[in-house]
């Protein structure tokens, strides 16, 4: 199949039913394999599994797979019986992966760890669902509220098979668009759907589009914007690891629709695997001939270069980015010109996110209609959200627009680690802000989030419980943003940088109250002064956590005492020499060699100790007390 | 068309090509940045203009081994500055700096993107989840076992 073009609807369909008959044969033929193969997954030990497997069971066949979602569960380890049956398994090692293949090849079903099952005769084909014995794993708490549309494919299928994402259905949405509507209709049927960027901002799709198309000029570029900057963020990364030719579909019809004649994805060098599998799904496409010249025997053609970021926040920001591209340092300019007048060498573009680019073969394919019966008024459709931090499922998430944060912290993430109290969820990383209990029954929309003080923003959701700081969190974020601004204006440069200083003040219980009142008038005029979104949006998590946790400011400047027992100036930790049995155990858990035997007791060294509280889990007495915490 | 570095002759590939001389000689040697400022037509000061503003690229040789820790957000409130501190207590070197023996180079990195995992530790491409001080002393110490054995790990 590897030289042959796809150059007519027919082609296209004829793969397809190729494709799904490959499909039925590879079930019937035996049991398959299937490993989650992302970067969370290979970071849990996935190639420990995939070794063990591909020993035991070397006559099956195995698949890597992206990330479905359940990054707290991983290393997953799925099994596909002839039926089309596949059951999942989680936290999978090697002693585990060994019994379930035994049971496997038996044709039998290994019982311990089954997070649930998926009917792939339905996922696949189409077919009525069946009921196994076993829970559906759309049913388990982590799915039940979610509504895939950008991650339907991801987990499911092997991304680096174009003809696995054809016989999805792939690509039909790209056939629909150019053989059978104007580029009008498309850019039409976007504006139904309701679809607003995903990048952070949440300006009308549509609208963009409409600008690039109108602009005038014979060269046009479109751009999509996977530098994902946002640290704690990482949906884009999935989206692309787990079905990059959604992007490529994407991007193809966003052509077709704005008249562009080339396509860059920017995409952040920190994600090697990602760039690898975007690179495969390009080469792929253009050797069927759906990216290059006459795309589907049509006159519309259009190709895709990868350009690799080298590490530098600041080239998310679209001008910042195209200078980038252009092969020069990062640095943003004014807008007006916006891209679609004056943008990559100075012809009109067009730059969207990867999500976004991902929504729009779904839209296409099933109308803009029924995009928009999801969501709300203003924010239609879903939105993915890497949901991290203090919560008991992590993991990659799509939720229609408008779900509470609660629905998304208590029942898809289950909660808080080890029942401890929720504090805040940060949302938008260093251009967002921090939302807190009182207010985690607000839905998840662009409006309602902004007027909280935080953002959309591309989807990080970092959630926080009673052992973080929120000066320390501020400070974090500062931090940050100040070391990646790109140093050309100087609201941005030097006020990040004396906002940063006052931060750091407070957490070290020098700050008296007027520094307070400096770093909140600081902070709304870096917000007004500044050239680019960066320097504009500094401000807000700090401006959010004073909003919402001024007494936790309080205490660090007035009390010089910290609340979470983060700020290491602030507390420090002793052992009760009355309870201390000697047993040793927090020394020989101490990473730096802190605690030393004084007698029959131990004692902790002031100047070694990070204060990283290692002892005080270790320690079976509850002998090891700190000081300046609440 | 000729091409060196493996990029063609065009100024907006500098940062591929400084990307490919780094991803070959861990670092930018001086003289490989004089070499591609004359192939891609480009001023030396453009050369390290770009080298300097973006973080990934480095003028001075790391050790064999990278460590690098995650700064991200999620990292962070999970504990990842204590695996910094650990780190440059246990290799008694500062960030950025190598260890004598020329085997390990402490870095920071902005977010791995394996946040569901944090913290989380790359060592020269591959990433680990949930790490801790203990599991990182006994990973680099096995590194050091594999070097004296003369294995290649990572
Ligand atoms: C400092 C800064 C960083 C940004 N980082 C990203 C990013 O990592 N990914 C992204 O898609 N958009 C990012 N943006 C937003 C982009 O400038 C741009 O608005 C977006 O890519 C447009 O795509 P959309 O309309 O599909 O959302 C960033 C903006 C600023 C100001
Ligand atoms: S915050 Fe560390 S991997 Fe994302």
């Amino acid at each position: 199949m590897a030289s042959r073009k796809i150059k007519s609807i027919e082609d296209l369909k004829n793969l397809r039913e190729e494709g799904l008959k490959k499909w039925e044969e590879s079930l019937k033929s035996g049991v398959t394999f299937v490993v989650g193969y992302g970067t969370c997954g290979i970071a849990a030990g996935a190639d420990e599994v995939l070794n063990a497997v591909q020993e035991l069971a070397s006559g099956s066949k195995v698949v890597k797979v992206g990330c479905i979602g359940m990054c707290w569960a991983e290393p997953l380890l799925d099994v596909v019986y002839p039926d089309g049956m596949r059951v999942s398994y989680m936290a999978v090692d090697r002693d585990r992966a060994e019994q379930i293949v035994e049971s496997a090849l038996k044709g039998e079903v290994y019982e311990k760890g089954i997070v649930g099952v998926i009917d792939l005769r339905h996922e696949l084909f189409g077919e009525p669902e069946r009921q196994f014995p076993y829970p559906r794993l759309w049913d388990h708490e982590f799915y039940k509220k979610q509504v895939r549309i950008v991650l339907k494919n991801c987990g499911i299928v092997d991304p680096e098979s174009i003809t696995d994402y054809i016989a999805l259905g792939g690509y039909s949405a790209l056939a629909k668009a150019v053989l059978e509507m104007t580029p009008e209709q498309v850019i039409e049927e976007i504006k139904t759907s309701g679809l607003r960027g995903r990048g952070g901002a949440g300006f009308p799709t549509w609208l963009k589009w409409k600008f690039l198309r109108d602009a005038k000029g014979k060269v046009k570029y479109l751009i999509c914007n996977a530098d994902e900057g946002d640290p704690g963020a990482f949906m884009d990364r999935a989206t692309i690891e787990g079905d990059p030719h959604s992007v490529i579909e994407g991007m193809l019809i966003a052509a077709y629709a704005t008249g562009a004649t080339k396509g860059y994805i920017y995409i952040r060098a920190e994600y090697p695997l990602a760039v690898k599998r975007i690179s495969k799904a390009i080469e792929d496409a253009r050797k069927l001939g759906l990216l290059g010249k006459n795309i589907l025997g049509t006159k519309f053609s259009f190709d895709i270069e990868i350009r690799e970021g080298a590490g530098a926040f600041v080239c998310g920001e679209e001008t910042a980015l195209m200078a980038s591209i252009e092969g020069k340092r990062g640095v943003p300019r004014p807008r007006p010109p916006y891209p679609a007048e004056k943008g990559l060498w100075g012809k009109p573009t067009n730059i969207n996110n990867v999500e976004t680019y991902a929504n729009v073969p779904k839209i296409i394919a099933n109308g803009g209609k029924w995009y928009a019966q999801y969501g709300t008024e203003k924010s239609k459709g879903t939105k993915v959200f890497a949901l991290a931090g203090k919560v008991n499922r992590t993991g990659l998430i799509e939720v229609p627009m408008g779900i509470t944060l609660r629905e998304i912290i208590f029942e898809i993430g289950g909660g808080i680690i080890g029942g401890k109290k929720f504090k805040a969820v940060q949302i938008g990383g260093p251009s967002g802000g921090c939302i807190p209990e009182q207010l985690v029954d607000i839905p998840v929309d662009y409006e309602s989030l902004t007027s909280a003080g935080a953002i959309m923003g591309s989807g990080g959701m970092v959630v926080m419980d009673e052992t973080t700081c929120m000066v320390d969190v501020a400070k974090y974020f500062l931090t940050f943003t100040q070391a990646e601004s790109c140093g050309q204006c100087v609201p941005c440069r030097e006020g990040t940088k004396r906002m940063l200083d006052i931060l750091v003040n407070i957490t070290e219980g020098r700050a008296k109250m007027e520094d307070l009142h400096t770093l909140e008038w600081l902070a709304v005029n870096v917000s007004k002064a500044s050239l680019c979104g960066l320097g504009k949006t500094a401000p807000t998590p700090v401006l959010s956590t004073i909003r919402y946790f001024r007494d936790e400011y309080m205490a660090h400047i007035v009390d010089k005492r910290c609340p979470a027992g983060v700020c290491k100036a602030l507390v420090s930790y002793y052992i009760d020499p009355s309870m201390c049995r000697g047993c040793s155990l927090c020394a020989r858990n101490c990473p730096v060699g802190a605690i030393y035997k004084e007698g029959n007791v131990f004692k902790i060294d002031q100047d070694k100790c990070i204060r990283c509280g290692s002892c005080v889990s270790s320690c079976p007495f509850g002998a090891i007390k700190t000081e300046g915490v609440a | 068309m000729e091409e060196k570095f493996g990029v063609p002759r065009d100024p907006s590939y500098l940062i591929k090509a400084l990307q490919n001389i780094q991803t070959k000689k861990g670092y930018i040697p001086f003289e490989d940045a004089v070499e591609v400022a004359e192939y891609l037509g480009v001023p030396l000061t453009r050369v390290f203009g770009v080298a300097t503003f973006y973080e990934q690229f480095r003028l001075k040789p790391r050790g064999k081994y990278v460590i690098r820790v995650c700064q991200g957000t999620a990292c962070h409130v999970k504990g990842s500055k204590t695996l910094l501190d650990f780190l440059r207590d246990f290799l008694g070197v500062d960030i950025g700096d190598t260890t004598e023996d020329g085997l390990f180079t402490i870095e920071r990195v902005a977010c791995l993107g394996a946040c569901a995992l944090a913290p989380a530790v790359e060592v020269n491409g591959t990433i680990y989840g949930k790490m801790d001080p203990d599991k990182l002393r006994e990973l680099i110490i096995e590194l050091k076992e594999a070097e004296r054995n003369g294995e290649q790990k990572n």
